[in-house]
Order: C-alpha cells, then sequence, then structure tokens
C-alpha cells in the first residue's frame, strides 16, 4: 500500500520536500529573528496565507505557475512555513486574556491574506478567476 | 545541526500531510486538513508536556508539527467554502479546526502531564 503510494506519487514528493524543508527552516528563522512568539506565529501564518492564495488564485485564473510549481511551493513550501500546531498551542499556554484577540487577529489576518491576494490574482490576471473545483487544493 | 533537525521534521511533515490529503476525500469538505491539524496538534502537545530535550523538540515540534500542520491550506479552503456560497461549511471549518485542535492539544496534557 504505502509502496505503490510511494512510487505513484513520487515526483510530487520529492518536490513537497523541498518545499517543506525550506519553509519548516524560514519560520524557525523568522522566529529566531523576532521576539514575541505569538506574533511570530501571527506573521508567518499571514504572510503564508497571502502567498499560498497567490498560488491557488493563478491556478484558477491564468495558471502561469505549474502543478509541478505548486506542489513545491504550495504544499512544499506555504504549507509548512504557516502551522496550526503551534497557533494551538500559543492559545493553549498564554494567557486567557490574550487567547481571544489573538484568535481573532490569526483568523482575520489569515482570511484577509487571502483575499487580498485574491484581489491581486484578479486585477493582474488576463483571464477571471474560475470557481473553484472542490477539493482541488 | 538545527538546520538538520528541522529539515527532516519538516520533510517528513510536509510529505505526510500530501499523502493524508491523498488518502482522505476532501469534496464535499476539507477533512484533510481538519485532520493534520488535529493530530498535528495532538503530537505538539505530547512533545511540549513529554519531552525535555532540545533536539528532539526541533526535530518533532518545529520541524515535523510545524510542516504537518497548516494555517495557510486552511485560511484558503475557508475563503473557498465561503465564496461558493457554503457559508454554513466555512464557518464550520473555522470553528471545528480550533475546537477540535484545542481538544486534541488539551487530550495530550491529560495523558502525559
Amino acid at each position: 500500500m504505502l509502496r505503490r503510494q510511494l512510487i505513484r506519487h513520487g515526483e510530487a514528493i520529492v518536490l513537497i520536500t523541498l518545499g517543506g524543508i525550506v519553509g519548516a527552516n524560514l519560520r524557525y528563522a523568522v522566529g529566531a529573528a523576532a521576539g514575541d512568539a505569538l506574533l511570530v506565529t501571527l506573521l508567518v501564518n499571514t504572510l503564508g496565507s497571502f502567498g499560498l492564495g497567490l498560488l491557488l488564485f493563478d491556478a484558477r485564473a491564468d495558471e502561469i505557475l505549474t502543478k509541478r510549481l505548486r506542489y513545491v511551493f504550495g504544499t512544499g513550501f506555504f504549507a509548512s512555513f504557516t502551522t496550526y500546531s503551534t497557533f494551538v498551542a500559543d492559545i493553549a499556554l498564554t494567557a486567557p486574556e490574550l487567547a481571544v484577540p489573538y484568535i481573532i487577529a490569526s483568523y482575520a489576518s489569515g482570511f484577509g491574506g487571502v483575499l487580498v491576494s485574491r484581489k491581486i490574482v484578479a486585477k493582474t490576471s488576463k483571464t477571471a478567476i474560475q470557481p473553484p473545483t472542490p477539493g482541488d487544493d | 545541526m538545527e538546520v538538520l533537525l528541522i529539515s527532516i521534521g519538516g520533510a517528513v511533515g510536509a510529505v505526510l500531510r500530501y499523502m493524508v490529503g491523498q488518502l482522505i476525500d476532501n469534496t464535499s469538505f476539507p477533512w484533510a486538513t481538519l485532520v493534520v491539524n488535529a493530530l498535528g496538534s495532538f503530537i505538539l502537545g505530547s512533545v511540549i508536556f513529554g519531552v525535555s530535550d532540545s533536539d528532539i523538540l526541533l526535530l518533532v515540534s518545529v520541524g515535523f508539527c510545524g510542516a504537518f500542520t497548516t494555517f495557510s491550506s486552511f485560511s484558503f479552503q475557508t475563503v473557498s467554502l465561503w465564496e461558493q456560497g457554503e457559508q454554513r461549511a466555512a464557518f464550520l471549518n473555522a470553528l471545528g479546526n480550533l475546537t477540535v485542535s484545542l481538544l486534541a492539544f488539551g487530550a495530550a496534557w491529560l495523558l502525559i502531564a
């Protein structure tokens, strides 16, 4: 089962590995460079949501980037650069009066990042953004 | 050494996330992202409360859990559901990821701490 999966998805796995390595290390580097852990998580999640949005809306419009590049940058880099588990640990381990504003700020900026990327792709693409194919992202 | 540990964890986390996405049917709802976020939160809770070795923490928390779970796909999928007129599903996705992942993190604390 796993062996068949590995053979079938070999190329995607290599590309996602590359993106994942860079994404995880860059997230750590941002954390090491900046001070506040909550702000770091919020920042990487916002930037990553915006970046992934550019990539996936482009896929539904002009499709400048190939599927291979989407594996490297989307499933690999941006999805690994952003993180949900650290966000959850932050909420659980921070002061209760900080947790709710932090959740609201994280969601607002994450969704906001996606919406801004949508506007940019819509403005710069020759083709209109097509409706999503369910399960495609 | 730090880079190596984070790279191994990050690579394994990203590839496993992709595999979970291949194995789960996501056509009606982004279940795969919910699964990786909840499972990753449980694993992160387990190492935060159960492991003190800084190398293992880098490998598993920063590397593996950080890459296995994802906020960007979650954001994009929530917005996608909303644009398709599935406001209820978008709302459930936003709330569901948070609730289930927090419960998973709490379960790790109960089991280990």
